[in-house]
């Protein structure tokens, strides 16, 4: 009897492997590692926004209890700063500002939460009383939290060497053929708005442990990551003067990312350096306080956009001003998300012929500003899509003619945009019209007029967006300033009784990458899913890899191991033809069996295997023993997800509280390897991103301080502050990659954020609000509702 | 954390004794607020004295025309004892609805009243039924007892014991929570009963207050209109990044309103 094991390739729900090990406890996170003879460190963090440091004395925390030293960054004069991973130039052609980031305050702390000193001791409460010991004189200078603050005249300069606090003034685009677009239009709809600046808050806060073998000379790194290669190689290279020869970083398990554990953090080198400095281990963990303190925030832009349409609501030209916050200092990729990320998404699923944006990066007294879920994505597809309301409520159109109108048409991909990318597919129409129908679009004003009934006002927006990930063309991305490739590497390692090991450069902290991986090896060679074991995260055990962020995992690192496969496959069948007496050519493989064409001779993909290593019969002439192949994919484009959202919304007018009252999500992920894993992404993203448009705000006070550093007052979304959330895929396959992949990581809070805006703007139409700013919060609303009651 | 002595008496005397002969000693019951300020270094108490282990200082029991509960009773005792619920529903109610489930079985009713946060929700149950507090010493009434931010009559080797909640005819209490912490923004909770008819604001303004003009409008007319064209007045409340002082006073009336209609 035959028994059909059941399908775990590619489209089935299989369940995620990973989360018995999650949900028993049973992860292995940086801070459930504790080394032999492990001290433990504690960071003294500026509470000034702005202050210069003129007096630091240790001597009184060093004779504390425990304490087995103290530094400050006059101990740290050989290690460098920590550098930035991409270069952006002026409109001049120079290349931005680019202050120094040390390690430690060199004479000046640039925001609330800057290291200043770090104290290493025997237990963690030890380390924290000697700081507390450090006597530190600040002379506190004048700050500079608001983008506008920082620019106006006689600002105070966050760095001494940038006196007008300017990064850099960069533009994209065609401006005069923008200006005649303009000057031809009939409509022209000016829209400002400030996208909410967040605090990403992964619920594991980030930690590190430095270890040095003093007989080795091997420095190990343990550290929350979601690329430990980029970390090895950014701080080996650049911060500490380790060769990767002698430097391992291990990024096990990871809870939540986010985008803010991808980059490089003074507290790695910290840790490392001083495990070498004192030979033992040493252990830094953050706490929630210092993560709102020091975790890069994501977002915080100002933006001015002009859209021209003609008398037909056809665009015919999209202007934009917009000014980003980069904090005190230049996070790891942080110059490249209002750029690349950001003013190259402007096009969005719209055929505007003309676009032309310029970006000013500017820094603060504030806690630096990097790439957060979506990263420049969710910042433009905010613009767009309440402008494209705006536009189509001030002009007078329907907001689903006027986005209909203006369409990319779903036959012409290859689709080249005024502002660099070229789209490879999509279907704008068919996600549009899935979503209107799920959500009952046209059912809506008896909807309204049943809520108006109960004394609430209900209102219903749409998002159709498009984004770009899978990042990214090494060659393209080069060129335009980053200074890393964006390929990703994948081992296929067949043992010899048919069982494989992967290792991937992809790092998964929650996507689970552990299941969607091990079903597309699955699917291709045939091995049930649980004897596919996948290994990230160790510099030691993985090629050279670069991480997980940008939806990149399975569209680049998928696509690696997919040719890795493929390897496997063409040295497979030719063990096979050895031990099949057939020719290479007529070796079929499919799903873990080969088979001499047209006859019933087959052999499993385990007994090549076997062969492959105990290779007593085996063609040694032509081929080696071991059944291992490596592949590194460098993407030749980026890869568009698009779909439409649709947020359905309550408002209570006493108190201007909103209730998500439904949400409905249609997306092109590409081709969908684990369905229900890309509706947990989807529903994941949607809450973010109902988070950024109802609750999320990250507040300093004009002094600098942080007012929203604890949970306390800063809103995470909750499961009562959702909506139930309908997700459904429509797919176009992507065209230049094997799995015709596209990324499903971060379109939830890339579409969703307009859409629930658009929501509220459209319950409070009676009130002739053309736009309420995020987050949507209580009394901002009940001020809109009050201001026209005039009550 | 900083280093403290520890210690859990077995009862009320006992721990009376171990707060008096250290100034710098606390009582500790759920430790759901003075656990994480601890931890966060805000306070140093020399010594924590635990009332976890008073029996005397348990249970819920009806005595006469009042609730009696004992000051170490945990919200979530609170909501589900049928005691409470068939004599002063709302009572149930408000402590059904503090925080989270984990807050509700570590979080005592004493901790809570002894602690007056602002936006607490027992403080405006105690004022607004008129409630009586026992101590290690007296017994003080509501209106005697909340005497300001964080601040009580209560001495510092005085421990709240139990409260004695007087069965009204009928109560209503409405809440906004902050959205971020899940605190009282602004709540209001109503009563009519042997004290009188009471009106109790809490989270609005910096301590749990009375509101007179209200008290005075349901006493003439019971009813959800009868406060509704009550304006609160701002100066002095409570003004943050949730909300200003002014939107708190608008708040006041809709939480009066909305607790009314609970009552009935
Ligand atoms: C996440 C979270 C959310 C919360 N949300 C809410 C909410 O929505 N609404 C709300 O009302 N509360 C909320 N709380 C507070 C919670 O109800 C607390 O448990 C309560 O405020 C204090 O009770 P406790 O027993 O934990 O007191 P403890 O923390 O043990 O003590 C608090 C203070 O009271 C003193 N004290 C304790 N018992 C006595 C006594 N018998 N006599 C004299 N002094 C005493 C202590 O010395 C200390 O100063 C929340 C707490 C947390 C952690």
């Amino acid at each position: 009897m035959n028994v059909m094991a059941p399908f775990e390739g590619i489209g089935a729900s299989v369940k995620r492997k990973e989360d018995l090990r999650f949900l028993s406890g049973r992860g292995q996170y940086t801070d459930d590692i504790n080394r032999p003879g492990q001290l433990h460190a504690y960071i003294l963090r500026s509470p000034h926004a702005h202050a210069r440091i003129t007096a630091l004395d240790v001597a009184a925390a060093k004779a504390m209890p425990g304490v087995r030293a103290v530094y400050t960054s006059a101990d740290m004069a050989a290690v460098g700063g920590i550098p930035c991973g991409w270069q952006i130039h002026n409109k001049d052609g120079t290349p931005m500002a680019e202050p120094k980031h040390p390690v430690l305050a060199e004479g000046k702390v640039r925001h609330v939460g800057d290291p200043v000193a770090v104290v290493v001791a025997d237990t963690r409460p030890q380390a924290r009383d000697a700081a507390e010991a450090i006597a530190v004189e600040y002379d506190v200078l004048p700050s500079a939290t608001t983008m506008a603050h920082a620019q106006a005249p006689g600002a105070p300069a966050v760095h001494d060497d940038v006196p007008s606090n300017l990064c850099y003034d960069w533009h994209i685009g065609e401006k005069g053929a923008v200006d005649a677009a303009f000057a031809q239009a009939t409509h022209r709809v000016v829209f400002e708005t400030t996208n909410n600046r967040l605090v990403p808050n992964a619920m594991e806060p980030r930690a590190a442990i430095g270890d040095y073998d003093t007989t080795s000379g091997e420095h190990t790194l343990y550290t929350t990551s979601q690329n430990p290669h980029v970390i090895r190689l950014l701080m080996g290279a650049f911060v500490l003067n380790i060769p990767e020869s002698r430097l391992r970083v291990v990024a096990p398990d990871v809870g939540g990312g986010f985008g803010s554990k991808i980059y490089h953090y003074a507290e790695e080198a910290i840790v490392t350096w001083a495990a070498h400095k004192l030979g033992r281990p040493v252990k830094w963990t953050a706490d929630r306080t210092e993560s709102f303190m020091s975790d890069a925030h994501g977002r915080d832009h100002v933006t001015r956009a002009e859209l021209a349409l003609d008398a037909e609501g056809t665009f015919l030209a999209l202007r934009v001003h917009t000014q980003a916050n980069m904090g005190a200092y230049l996070s790891t990729f942080a110059p490249c998300v209002p750029t690349y990320l950001y003013a190259t998404l402007l096009a969005g699923v719209y055929k505007t012929p003309a676009i032309y944006a310029e970006v000013k990066a500017v820094f603060t007294n504030t806690v630096p500003v990097d790439a957060y879920r979506g990263a420049g994505r969710p910042e433009a597809t905010y613009l767009l899509e309440r402008l494209v309301d705006v536009a189509a409520r001030q002009c007078g159109f329907d907001k689903l003619e006027l986005r209909r109108r203006n369409f990319i048409a779903t036959d012409a991909f290859p689709y080249q945009t005024p502002v660099a990318l070229e789209y490879d597919s999509g279907d704008y129409f068919s996600t549009l019209s899935q979503a209107l129908e799920t959500a009952d679009w046209h059912g809506f004003e008896a909807r309204r007029a049943e809520a108006k009934a109960r004394g609430r006002l209900r209102g219903i927006g749409i998002s159709t967006y498009l984004e770009a990930c899978g990042i990214a063309p090494s060659a393209v991305v080069g060129s335009l300033g980053a200074r890393a490739g964006l390929y990703e590497v994948g081992t296929i390692r067949v043992h010899p009784t048919g069982s494989v090991t992967v290792l991937t450069g992809a790092h998964s902290h929650g996507q689970g990458h552990e299941t969607t991986f091990a079903q597309l090896v699955s699917d291709k060679l045939g091995v049930p899913v649980n004897m596919v074991d996948i290994v990230h995260g160790d510099t030691a055990k993985v090629p050279f890899g670069m991480g997980t962020y940008g939806s990149r995992s399975l569209a680049v690192g998928g696509s690696a191991m997919d040719k890795a496969m493929d390897k496997i496959i063409a040295k497979g069948r030719r063990i096979a033809a050895h031990l099949m007496e057939a020719s290479v050519e007529d070796i079929e493989f499919d799903r873990g069996t080969f088979r001499v064409a047209g006859t019933d001779k087959t052999k499993a993909l385990a007994e090549i295997s076997l062969a492959a290593y105990v290779p007593h019969n085996y063609p040694h002439d032509e081929l080696e023993p071991g059944l291992e192949e490596t592949a590194f994919y460098d993407p030749k484009n980026f890869t568009y997800p698009g779909g439409c959202h649709i947020a359905e919304v309550e408002i209570e007018p006493e108190t201007g509280k909103v209730h998500m009252v439904n949400f409905t999500a249609v997306d092109d992920v590409g081709r969908v390897i684990n369905p229900m894993i890309v509706e947990g992404q989807v529903q994941g993203g949607v809450a973010q991103g109902i988070g950024q448009a109802l609750l999320e705000a990250c507040v300093y006070d004009e002094g600098g301080q942080l007012l929203s550093a604890s949970m306390m007052d800063y809103t995470m979304p909750r499961a009562d502050d959702l909506a139930p959330v309908s997700v459904a895929t429509h797919v176009t396959l992507c065209t230049h990659n094997p799995l015709g992949v596209k990324g499903c990581g971060e379109v939830g809070a890339i579409g969703s954020p307009p859409a629930v805006m658009n929501a509220v703007v459209d319950a409070l139409r009676d009130f002739g609000v053309n736009h309420v700013e995020m987050p949507a919060t209580p009394p901002k609303i009940w001020s809109i509702i009050h201001g026209k009651n005039g009550a | 954390m900083y280093d403290f002595a520890y210690h859990k008496p077995s009862s009320v005397a006992d721990a009376v004794k171990l707060l008096a002969a250290d100034p710098d000693a606390k009582a500790v019951s759920g430790g759901h607020t003075l656990i994480p300020a601890l931890k966060h270094r805000l306070n140093k108490p020399t010594s924590l004295v635990d009332l976890s282990g008073i029996a005397e200082m348990k249970g819920i029991r009806r005595e006469g025309n009042a609730i009696v509960i004992g000051a170490l009773t945990k919200h979530e005792a609170v909501a589900t004892s049928a005691e409470v619920k068939a004599a002063i529903p709302v009572l149930a109610f408000v402590a059904k609805h503090i925080g989270d489930t984990q807050v509700r079985n570590r979080g005592t009713l004493g901790g809570s009243v002894a602690n007056n946060d602002p936006a607490a929700d027992y403080p405006a149950a105690v004022l607004g039924l008129g409630a009586t507090v026992h101590t290690s010493k007296r017994k003080v009434a509501a209106d005697e007892f909340f005497l300001g931010m964080f601040t009580t009559a209560l001495e510092a080797d005085e421990i709240l014991t139990a409260i004695s909640f007087p069965i009204p005819e009928k109560a209503g209490y409405a809440k906004m929570r902050n959205p971020a912490s899940r605190y009282v923004m602004a709540g209001a909770f109503v009563s009519k009963g042997p004290m009188g008819v009471r009106v109790a604001i809490n989270g609005a303004g910096p301590c749990v207050f009375r509101q007179a003009a209200m008290e005075a409008a349901l006493s003439a007319n019971w009813s959800a209109d009868a406060v509704a064209a009550i304006m609160q007045d701002a100066d002095g409340l409570n003004s943050d990044i949730h909300g200003s002082a002014e939107y708190r006073a608008h708040l006041v009336t809709v939480m009066a309103k909305r607790a009314v209609l609970a009552a009935g």
